[in-house]
């Protein structure tokens, strides 16, 4: 476990322990299978404790995990004859979100998703994950371009957010970020998102109107980073885990709200651990949604999509006092 | 008049009034007959004389932030004003620590209940369809009730074929919902993505400031953008992007002239002819009467929310 987690020390811990006498009884020709076997068994059910009762916080660590597979993993399993495509036609080529057409089972797909980066320099190229106003552009151009061949699309969100900069402002982040929402609710064709990691905010929003969304088990959706909210909250952003908590923004708080349709398994550990695994049960979740809303018109996708937006807010109707 | 639509009975407690929080707007709401001193420029003038002008500076044309009340009062015709859904309140979802207190604190003091205020209304005798946030609530942030405000009357104004004004004053989303008020933002977006498919007329104007979830969904999507002079219009605060980048930002950085020059506003309109401003578009979008260019098709054929 070369890129452990603080919460994760322990099993690293114990998994030298056991390597460590594994070579002893080897060494001194010694048979401690009985001994061996109980530790494996007590590694076992830490591994099952520590990852069945993850706090929000340490959810967040593993959806921000530098080993997290990012889209272009999920694209070289899941789809084949894939090509990617460039550009807004409009000023330039994002590369905080990357976008194409390829086959899923056969079925020709439109897929777009923000790219993050594994290490410094693929991050700084990719700047992160967080996309321009022409990252948002190319997304929309794409997807009107699936619409207009009546291919489904595919989203895969995951970023910390819409990049905050000048020339992201002088290009109109908002506008962009407010565009596609609106064509997101009337494209004619199905749209499924998948929430892979960080959901931060409107630049996830920005490619996550879909008529199915999904999130990665320990995937986030947020309005504001935990680090962002305690700053705000209590002046003082070293307080994001007690934030990460206040502000419910794991995959399964997001699926109690009923804002998500459902949620993806991982492998143990998280997705970085098992990335074939973890592309299979996506595999499973767009193979079952692909074949529901493929039965749909366009007219009842932009209304199923509609619906399901509309009814989200929790407010209640006060009769009104007399005048 | 614009009193009588808020109710005088209050369903909540209303907490032992401290002396005044000098807040963003705070400050500037000074009681009548007192001097109000301009941000701005420092010139002093009596309140009553800058209501008169639109609470406009009259040394160096400063808007000082407009209440909701003091907005409809300076756009709509007399009288006009019939408010939508006043009962509407959050159901604070995620039990958010101190949201309830914060809640009651800013309705006794504002006297509004939440941070839009929507209704018809008529403009130079135009019928239309508005709302106003208001920046002394929280912020004008979005949560459910602002989220579902708005949409609402996106979905009357199609209904009942009115244009559509919206007066943005937002710091973006509200923090204390979370992830509803995130969803506030599609929900919105959608709602204007049927109403002006269907051929409804929607004028936004960015009033200061307009930042983060609100420039970010329904306020950018005005099929004419205006706003107000000196007004902040941005995505992310020009702290975080100084953090980010960190260099020093211009000067006249995510005001209206900014945007206007980097082609993201249609006009930036001062306070004194923005009425006559929207009486004009109203008329230019005129054929044959009110919403004469909606489309019978779709208007017919969708089904509509209460």
């Amino acid at each position: 476990m070369a890129s452990e987690l603080e919460f994760e020390r322990p099993l690293a811990e114990l998994r030298r322990k056991i390597t460590e006498l594994r070579r002893f009884a080897e060494e001194k020709e010694l048979d401690l299978t009985a001994e061996l076997q109980t530790l494996e068994e007590k590694y076992r059910q830490m591994e099952e404790d520590i990852y069945a009762h993850l706090e929000p916080w340490q959810k967040m660590q593993l959806a921000r995990h530098t080993a997290r597979p990012t889209t272009k993993d999920y694209i070289e399993r899941l789809f084949t004859s894939f090509v990617e495509l460039h550009g807004d036609r409009l000023y330039g080529d994002d590369p905080a979100i990357v976008g194409g057409i390829g086959k899923f089972e056969g079925l020709p797909v439109t897929v777009v998703g923000h790219q993050k980066g594994k290490d410094t320099k693929e991050n700084i190229a990719r700047n992160f994950g967080m996309p321009h106003p022409e990252g948002y552009r190319k997304a929309l151009r794409l997807m009107k371009q699936a619409e207009k061949f009546a291919r489904p699309i595919i989203c895969f969100i995951d970023t910390p957010g819409a990049y905050p900069g000048m020339a992201a402002e002088e290009r109109g982040q908002s506008e962009a970020i407010a565009r596609n929402l609106r064509e997101m609710a009337s494209l004619a064709v199905p749209i499924i998102c998948i929430i892979t990691g960080e959901g931060g905010s409107g630049g996830a929003l920005a490619l996550g109107v879909g008529n199915h969304i999904y999130m990665l088990e320990h995937a986030i959706y947020s309005v504001i980073s935990p680090e962002g909210a305690a700053a705000l909250l209590w002046k003082d952003a070293s307080q994001a885990k007690r934030a990460a908590q206040t502000m419910k923004i794991t995959a399964q708080d997001i699926m109690e709200f009923g804002i998500i349709d459902g949620i993806v398994p991982e492998p143990r550990g998280g997705a970085h651990r098992d990335v074939d695994e973890q592309a299979r049960s996506i595999a499973q979740v767009l193979r079952r949604s692909l074949a529901e809303l493929g039965r749909m018109s366009g007219d009842e996708l932009i209304a199923q999509r509609y619906e399901k937006f509309r009814a989200i807010g929790r407010f209640y109707e006060q009769q009104q006092a007399a005048r | 008049m614009l009193k009588d639509f808020f109710p005088k009975k209050r369903k909540y407690a209303t907490l032992p009034q401290e002396a005044p929080q000098p807040t963003a707007g705070g400050k500037k709401e000074i009681p009548e007959g007192l001097m109000v001193k301009c941000d701005a420029c420092g010139t002093i003038m009596y309140a009553k004389e800058l209501a008169n002008n639109l609470k406009v500076c009259k040394g160096c044309d400063y808007h000082f932030p407009m209440s909701a009340s003091e907005r409809l009062g300076a756009v709509l015709d007399k009288g006009t004003f019939v408010e939508w859904d006043v009962g509407l309140r959050t159901a604070d979802p995620l039990g958010f620590p101190g949201y309830e207190e914060k809640m009651s604190d800013i309705m006794a003091k504002t006297g509004l209940t939440e941070a839009v205020v929507t209704g018809f209304g008529r403009v130079g005798g135009w019928p239309v369809a508005v709302g106003v946030m208001d920046s002394r609530f929280i912020m004008g942030s979005m949560g459910s009730v602002v989220g579902e405000k708005v949409t609402r009357a996106i979905e009357r104004a199609h209904q009942q074929r009115l244009p559509l004004i919206l007066f943005s004053a937002s710091g973006g989303a509200r923090m204390q919902e979370g992830i509803f008020s995130l969803m506030q933002m599609a929900k919105t977006s959608a709602a204007l993505a049927r109403f002006q498919g269907a051929g409804g007329l929607f004028i936004s104007v960015f009033t200061n400031p307009t930042t983060g979830g609100v420039s970010a969904s329904f306020s950018s999507l005005g099929d004419i953008n205006l706003a107000e002079p000196g007004a902040l219009i941005g995505f992310a605060g020009r702290r975080i992007i100084e953090q980010t980048i960190r260099q020093k930002l211009p000067e006249d950085f995510q005001t209206a002239e900014f945007l206007l020059a980097h082609g993201q506003l249609d006009a930036v309109v001062h306070r004194k002819h923005l009425r006559d401003m929207l009486i004009n578009l109203l008329d230019l979008h005129q054929v044959q009467g009110a919403g004469a260019a909606f489309n019978e098709e779709t208007e017919t054929k969708e089904a509509f929310h209460g």
